[in-house]
């Protein structure tokens, strides 16, 4: 098999954060009722974490499952095993009426992280990013100055960014503009007694 | 004399002297001097001319509202026009030039306008330059546009960076002075989150040079401390030189932060344009001092009062050694204070008020001011600076009563509170009469969506001008904001603030009252744009009693500075010309931002490589690296062609047509759209998008359609492939995977969400690649895998297998008239299969070819392309594709309307080829004549050019058009006229020019 490579192979850089593009992410989207038992039960096979709330994710080792819409969840898992996954779920999903679909390939993914990540993020994004407002566990879709992005806190100084693929290049060349030296805000510093996450 | 003094100076730092330029000439200034101090402090008193009649012009404000300081500053790269000195801070290497004026800034030329102002009334352009016609194109347009203009063009690209930042806040309090930071305070205990912003470097406003105590001590501690206070609160963010630029709908607000003006080699961008939503705004910013109009008002030394006392207090900077100070109010008094108690001669205080003010009238007469009561200006005498004063009767025509010879005049016309927040979303105003200014309307706020007003004016920005009113106002203003933020407001009482009790002001519109025709020629109230009281005067004679229309006739109020002094005397003077009130004459209309804020900041990080998306296909790269001549598709830049060294656009496009036709050829389809429709009733909406049937097409099969609005006019079309029962990949053009995609959410969304269909957009997922020519087959057969033999998948098929190493879905489709496979493969091997092609391709000649041979081939064939063929008015049966209609299905999106007589019209024009009689290429978009002219005088036409080009197969110029009676006129020949002056002659035929029988695409 030819060798996959994901749309910038892993280009990263070094300012008021660390930007990466996280490499190949295997990403399953799939569309249906979220309270039929058929299809929780595919999602949460699929990803090994449990159902999220509305505009929140759940990791779970290598896999996680974001809330996209009332009737769209994502699925993330490691790349190499999603077109399996997307087979499996097709199996538990049986007559049920939903659409899982392999999108691993339309996506590129980017890590920010740092003490700076969420200023980096807030330059670029309408979202606030207040730790008290915004924390690990949720899960936001969003634009990215003009491009549709989905955001969510690995951990308190880490952002995961999903976009489309043919917009990778210019993902990465807006956080590399949003991060440059000397263009620290310095406005969620400022509020060390506030509260994470919600 | 226009000097440093040795007391005062509570800004600047004696300790650090900095050098700068101005107009070429080094001079010195201190560390915290904003340019116009540092001018001033070095005597240069004159800082730019006029727009319009070039008057020497000085500094007249301190702050944001200055008119005349107006200068260029930096060099190349890094220069901006329009710069107010006043509010630029200065630093080692400034560079500042004037503006306005040729040759230089003592001896200008255009000052001869000034002499000629009788003859430059306002609306004076719309009165001259009309007649003759002609002129204005030739004589007066380029003329003027010489003349017109504030400032000159920056030359370069700019270099620096500019940044958004998106914030969110329970309040955000705008003003940094005693009222925004008391209201900050009060909002801040409730537990709401802050955001205060002020415009400038310092904290406190003007209270710390006007006086008064707080709770017992200065205002200077009070604003120390409550600054700190606020500095260690968790929940309060502080920004100063941020200003509040604009209020909007549903708390949107935006500050403009200037980073690095006043520290130009500190790296980082130099402005931030912060985009705030808040719950509750609260404008705590301030008042304007009003200038009076009187005679030669506009004389450099000529100054507003509290302006001078800010020079001295602030920066130890005296304007002038002797100083007559002209008022209606008190607080004038405290500028004559002042320069008394610093040295400087006061020779008079001319107070309009026949019986004067209150105590700090009795402070100056004890310090030996000599003040005369009912006077006023008559007069200044001076060119370049203030020479003498003429002092007259307040009450009377202008008649002198004495020449007092003097350096400086300070005026004071009374004090109008920032409104423009408070306005910029709809709050209202209401005229006070006692105090002779408009502030906001405590019944008329804008109103959010709860319908509570969100946006509350604190302090002197509320009418309140005395410190006491204003810390009381500013703490409930505090407490109202957190409360309408959803917070419990803490309990705590308003700091106490005393001043000297004020005496009423008595309104002056005019000074003297009825001053003469003479002296309102040259009483100035638009600084700026050169307006005079004899110009409004003009307007209203002449009809313009609408303040919008008087500001527009005259341009009141329309420079940069948007009337920020001359508004309120401007609309005074003309309730008085109209003989009206002023309330009724009311105000013209406040918009974002406050000052002008750059270009810069708005476009934010959108600039060179990231200044639109530019979406890529996994080949991009090898695209640019093999001579990709870039057509912009959308976001998507598709290759034009691929040029060859030396080769044209023309012959490398005729080279891929040819080759593709001979050998073999490759396209980069990636970027048309692929949208998965999967669901028990994904069959019946297809049925419904297309206007052919969709739901009969067999699994492993392709079939084009056609999709129209619900007006019944083509807007999409594409192969749609039946996946499996339940799931169809339809195939859209390039422009319309996301418009399509939401065109099938909206109607799934919102008239048949009972339908079990789900829609998705894998148009990325896939790398596609149209491989092309006679040798297609041979060239996939040489990588291997599976089977692509006419028997094992015919025409209009499609088939999953593997090619060589890749997973691949294969389309049998052809929009070229060749055999064709189009092949999907993961996007994160299509850079990989698209080598593996051309490697393999080698010995049959692939090519790669890009849009235009693409163009060409399909218009060869007879094939429509929406956006040639299609304009938004066209309709499926107007291109001879009846044949995509359905017949038996009841009902498809568009059906309906293309039933409406207009759309049924046999005169609907109807597409055909077109071939020119000597086989030159008929020009793209070129009209077919008819007989005889419309009712405009306008010749008529019968039919247009959709499509046309030259084609390498048949060796002349083919083409397609709308024709009217088209397809029943076949060999008729139609004239083209082209905008070359050439009318081209062209005959209908058939629009398939090559391979009718589709044998070359079937084998």
């Amino acid at each position: 098999m030819s060798e996959p490579v994901s749309a910038l192979k892993g280009a990263s850089f070094d300012g008021l954060a660390h930007v990466e593009e996280c490499g190949l992410q295997g990403m399953i989207t799939l569309r249906g009722a979220l309270s039929a038992r058929a299809v929780q039960k595919a999602a949460t096979v699929a990803s090994g974490a449990s159902l999220p709330d509305a505009n929140r994710a759940n990791m779970a080792g290598e896999g996680g499952l974001c809330w996209m819409s009332p009737d769209e969840l994502l699925i993330l898992c490691p790349y190499p095993r999603a077109a399996e996954t997307v087979e499996t779920m097709r199996k538990t999903l049986g007559k049920t009426h939903a659409l899982a679909v392999n999108v691993s390939d339309a996506r590129a993914m980017f890590r920010v992280s740092g003490g700076a990540a969420r200023e980096v993020l807030a330059k670029l994004c309408p979202v606030d990013l207040s730790p008290a407002a915004f924390g690990p566990g949720q899960f936001r879709r969003t634009r990215m100055a003009q491009i549709a992005a989905a955001i969510w806190m690995e951990d308190d100084e880490s952002f995961g960014i999903v976009c489309f693929r043919s917009v990778a290049e210019y993902a990465f060349n807006l956080l590399k503009a949003a991060a440059q030296p000397g263009s620290a805000v310095g406005v969620f510093a400022a509020r060390p007694g506030a509260i994470s996450g919600d | 004399m226009s000097t440093r003094i040795a007391a005062h100076g509570r800004l600047i730092d004696r300790a650090k002297s900095v050098g700068f330029t101005f107009n070429g000439k080094p001079m010195r200034g201190y560390a915290g001097d904003t340019l116009a101090s540092a001018l001033l402090a070095g005597d240069q008193m004159v800082m730019g001319r006029s727009y319009k009649y070039h008057r020497p012009r000085g500094a007249v404000a301190s702050g944001a509202e200055e008119p005349n300081a107006l200068m260029g500053l930096g060099e190349g790269a890094k220069f901006e026009p329009n710069q107010r000195a006043t509010t630029t801070e200065l630093f080692e290497g400034l560079t500042a030039r004037s503006q306005n004026h040729w040759p230089g800034l003592e001896f200008d030329v255009g000052a001869v306008n000034g002499r000629l102002s009788r003859f430059l009334p306002a609306g004076f352009y719309y009165k001259m330059f009309i007649h003759p016609r002609a002129f204005w194109k030739h004589v007066y347009e380029p003329v003027i546009r010489q003349a017109a203009g504030l400032g000159r063009v920056p030359g370069g690209r700019d270099a620096d960076t500019y940044e958004h930042f998106h914030c969110f806040t329970d309040v955000l309090v705008i003003g940094g002075g005693v009222a925004g930071l008391q209201a900050a305070r009060s909002a801040a205990a409730s537990g709401a989150s802050v955001l205060v912003l002020e415009q400038s470097a310092h904290w406190g406003g003007r209270a710390p040079v006007d006086g008064g105590t707080v709770d017992g001590a200065g205002a200077d501690d009070f604003v120390r401390e409550t600054v700190a206070e606020l500095e260690a609160m968790p929940n309060v963010t502080l920004r100063n030189r941020c200003m509040g630029a604009g209020v909007y709908d549903h708390g949107y607000a935006l500050g403009y932060e200037r980073l690095t003006d006043h520290a130009p080699r500190a790296g980082g961008p130099r402005h931030r344009l912060w985009r705030i939503r808040a719950r509750r705004i609260v404008t705590a910013t301030g008042a304007i001092e009003r200038p009076l109009a009187f005679a030669g008002n506009d004389v450099p030394g000529v100054m507003l009062a509290s302006a001078m006392r800010d020079y001295l207090v602030n920066w130890a900077v005296a304007p002038g050694r002797r100083v007559i100070v002209a008022t209606n109010n008190d607080d004038a008094y405290r500028t004559a204070i002042t320069l008394k108690t610093s040295g400087i001669d006061v020779l008079r205080i001319l107070d309009a008020r026949s019986s004067g003010g209150g105590a700090l009238m009795q402070e100056a007469r004890a310090l030996g001011i000599r003040i005369d009561c009912g006077r006023a200006i008559g007069r200044v005498s001076g060119g370049k600076r203030v020479r003498s004063v003429a002092v007259c009767a307040q009450e009377g025509t202008g008649g002198a009563l004495e020449e007092v010879e003097c350096d400086a005049v300070a005026m004071s016309g009374g004090w109008s509170p920032v409104v423009h927040l408070w306005s910029h979303c709809g709050g209202k105003l209401i005229w006070d009469e006692a105090r002779a200014h408009f502030r906001p309307d405590p019944e008329r706020p804008p109103r959010g969506a709860d319908g509570e007003g969100f946006v509350i004016p604190a302090g002197a920005a509320n009418g309140e001008l005395a410190l006491n009113g204003i810390l009381g106002d500013a703490d409930e203003a505090g407490k109202t904001a957190a409360r309408g933020a959803g917070f419990k407001p803490a309990r705590s009482k308003a700091p106490r603030g005393e001043t000297v009790e004020e005496a009423p002001l008595q309104p002056v519109w005019l000074m003297p009252r009825h001053a003469d025709a003479h002296l309102r020629a040259k009483a100035w109230l638009d600084y700026q744009n050169d307006v005079k009281v004899s110009d409004v005067r003009l307007a209203a004679q002449e009809g313009y009693h609408s303040v919008e229309h008087t500001k527009r006739y005259t341009t009141l109020g329309m420079a940069t500075d948007q009337g920020k002094l001359s508004n309120i005397n401007g609309l005074a003077t003309l309730a008085d010309a109209i003989g009206s009130e002023i309330p009724q004459v009311g105000t013209t209309t406040f918009r974002p931002p406050y000052t002008p804020i750059s270009m810069g900041a708005i476009a934010g990080e959108a600039r060179g490589a990231i200044f639109q998306p530019v979406r890529r296909t996994p080949m991009h790269g090898w695209h640019e690296a093999n001579g990709a001549d870039w057509e912009p598709v959308g976001q998507w830049r598709r290759p034009y062609t691929y040029l060859r060294d030396g080769e044209s656009q023309h012959d490398a496009v005729m080279r891929e047509v040819r080759n593709t036709r001979q050998a073999v050829g490759l396209l980069d389809a990636s970027t048309l759209g692929k949208l998965l429709v999967k669901g028990p009733d994904a069959g019946r909406f297809l049925d419904m998008l297309y206007t052919n049937m969709m739901s009969t097409l067999k699994p492993g099969k392709c079939r084009y359609g056609l999709m129209c609005s619900e007006n019944g006019f083509l807007i999409d079309d594409g192969v749609v492939a039946r996946i499996d029962e339940h799931t169809f990949l339809c195939h859209t053009t390039t422009g319309g995977a996301e418009r399509i995609h939401a065109h099938m959410e909206e109607w799934l969304q919102t008239e048949w969400w009972d339908w079990q269909v789900h829609v998705a957009n894998l148009t990325e997922q896939f790398a596609q690649v149209a491989v092309v020519g006679p040798d297609a087959r041979k060239l996939l057969e040489r990588l291997g895998g599976m089977d692509l033999s006419a028997g094992a998948m015919a025409f209009m098929e499609w088939r999953d297998g593997r090619i060589a190493e890749f997973d691949a879905r294969v389309y049998r489709i052809s929009f070229s008239g060749e055999l064709s496979f189009e092949v999907a493969v993961p996007a994160s091997q299509g850079l990989a299969f698209w080598e593996a092609l051309m490697d393999a391709g080698r010995e049959f000649g692939v090519m790669p070819y890009g849009t235009e041979a693409l163009h060409v081939m399909r218009a060869e064939k007879g094939f429509i392309m929406i956006g040639d063929e299609t304009d938004g008015t066209v309709i499926p049966q107007d291109l001879g594709l009846g044949w995509a209609i359905s017949k038996k299905k009841e009902d498809y999106l568009g059906k309906r309307a293309q039933a409406r007589p207009h759309m049924t019209d046999p005169t609907r024009w109807k597409l055909v080829g077109l071939e020119t009689v000597d086989g030159a290429v008929l020009p793209d978009g070129a009209y077919a004549l008819a007989e005889g002219v419309n009712a405009n005088g306008q010749r008529n036409v019968q039919g247009r050019v959709t499509s046309t080009y030259m084609s390498p197969t048949l060796g002349r110029g083919i083409a397609m058009g709308l024709v009217l009676n088209g397809p029943d006129r076949m060999g008729e020949v139609l004239e083209f006229p082209g905008t070359d002056g050439k009318t081209y002659q062209a005959r209908i035929v058939d629009q398939v020019f090559y391979d009718k029988d589709g044998e070359k695409q079937n084998v």
